[in-house]
């Protein structure tokens, strides 16, 4: 390998820094949709699949968010392989967009799905709020790591250094 | 409780017939993908097993039993609209049976089709946003009225119902993937932001019908079958979404990967 390969990497990363972020947010919301699903759903029966308290516009925001979620999966995959064939692919970037991305989903689905659109509660016949505390803080802090993970690569794109490259 | 005896004899013809037409179907599909191989560029293998597939799903549900189950069962109905209005197009749409038409007649009839397809009426019944009305539309229509009870003592209907169910769902595939001649083209963003929508409305009604299933469904099968209609649906659109990404991979293929 030749001194270029790893420069021209940097440039294409910082050219594709925003795609990075964004396929990180997409996969993010997927990742957390699909725990989501295969915990709760499936292997813990927590969730019930229809809840009689659910609110209409429940059901249209649960049905908005699974099919993008659904979507956003697939799509972000599709997105990462873009990324690497234009050898932009910037993993700080791209985590810090996944932690924003499922932090918020979580925080999203814990606070307005769960609480105000009663779609379903985390657990059925238990005292519910501590469930929801760690619910909601565990979002809260996946939002958190992802804001200083992105604020971090950020000032190493201004001050332009070649770690980056990793 | 629902009157679906029909006349043993009379029944056993038309699927005599059904079963006929699939067959034919296949070999006029074979026959025209090998001789414009001969003329054109090789007609690919994994569309000849795609449209044999898919010409199954369609076979499936409208000859017994799933076709006579599906008078009194509401499962075995939500079967039939899985394979008929989704994974049956969806097939079908994969082995491009449009452009194999249009290959295999004579070009200046397939320049007058063409001509057509680019019509302003076409234009419009193939937009995604139609397309997506008829399909998803359409089944809140079916689930959420008293069709669902009108369509099974009714012939004439049912047969209507099921024709709307298949080609809605055939045009809004091929709006989305685009796997037949396009004359009106969407971006992929367009496509996409449509095609979540129209996926959050097959997901809304399936549960909706969870907790009010259509007049004569039993609850516990309305239920049954609002899971199968949401997880099915689920498993179908990956397919779906899948395709319409590889199709954007492929697209935004970078210039300088071309040339090597």
């Amino acid at each position: 390998m030749t001194n270029h390969p790893p420069k021209n990497n940097t440039a294409a990363q910082r050219k594709y820094a925003k795609r990075n972020l964004w396929t990180g947010i997409l996969f993010g919301f997927g990742l957390v949709a699909f725990i989501d699903e295969v915990v709760f759903h499936q292997l813990l029966h927590w969730h019930h699949f229809y809840d009689k308290s659910t609110k209409d516009i429940g059901l249209v925001s649960d049905g908005l968010f699974h099919a993008f979620s659904w979507f956003a999966t697939i799509g972000s995959s599709f997105m990462l392989a873009d990324l690497h064939r234009r050898h932009a692919f910037w993993p700080a970037k791209w985590l810090a967009g996944i932690l924003l991305g499922a932090g918020s989903f979580q925080l999203y689905d814990g606070i307005i799905q769960h609480k105000l659109m009663r779609l379903h509660q985390i657990r059925y016949n238990v005292n519910i709020a501590p469930y929801d505390w760690t619910w909601n803080l565990i979002a809260l802090g996946l939002i958190i790591a992802g804001v200083l993970l992105m604020m971090q690569t950020k000032t190493k794109t201004s001050s332009s250094k070649r770690s980056t490259a990793e | 409780m629902i009157n679906h005896h029909m006349n043993h004899e009379n029944s056993g013809n038309i699927h005599f017939i059904l079963i006929s037409a699939s067959l034919i179907a296949i070999y006029v599909y074979i026959h025209a993908a090998q001789l414009s191989s001969k003329i054109y560029r090789k007609w690919p293998i994994y569309r000849y097993g795609c449209f044999m597939a898919g010409i199954l799903c369609v076979t499936l549900t409208i000859t017994d039993p799933l076709a006579g189950l599906s008078h009194m069962d509401f499962r075995a109905h939500m079967i039939s609209h899985l394979l008929l209005g989704m994974l049956g197009p969806l097939l079908i749409a994969l082995s491009s049976p449009l452009t194999l038409f249009l290959r295999s007649i004579h070009i200046s009839w397939a320049r007058r089709i063409s001509r057509v397809l680019k019509s302003r009426f076409f234009q419009f019944l193939t937009h995604p946003v139609t397309t997506s009305t008829l399909n998803i539309g359409g089944l809140w229509v079916l689930y959420t009225t008293n069709l669902y009870v009108a369509m099974q003592h009714h012939f004439l209907l049912h047969i209507i119902v099921h024709f709307h169910i298949f080609t809605a769902g055939y045009l809004f595939t091929i709006s989305m993937i685009y796997t037949e001649p396009t004359p009106h083209k969407h971006s992929f963003m367009d496509r996409a932001v449509v095609m979540v929508l129209a996926f959050a409305g097959h997901g809304i009604l399936s549960k909706y019908i969870y907790a009010h299933p259509p007049d004569g469904v039993s609850p516990v099968q309305g239920q049954i079958g609002s899971l199968m209609m949401y997880y099915g649906g689920d498993v179908i659109d990956l397919a779906l979404i899948f395709v319409f990404c590889l199709q954007w991979f492929y697209a935004t293929r970078p210039r300088s990967l071309m040339t090597t």
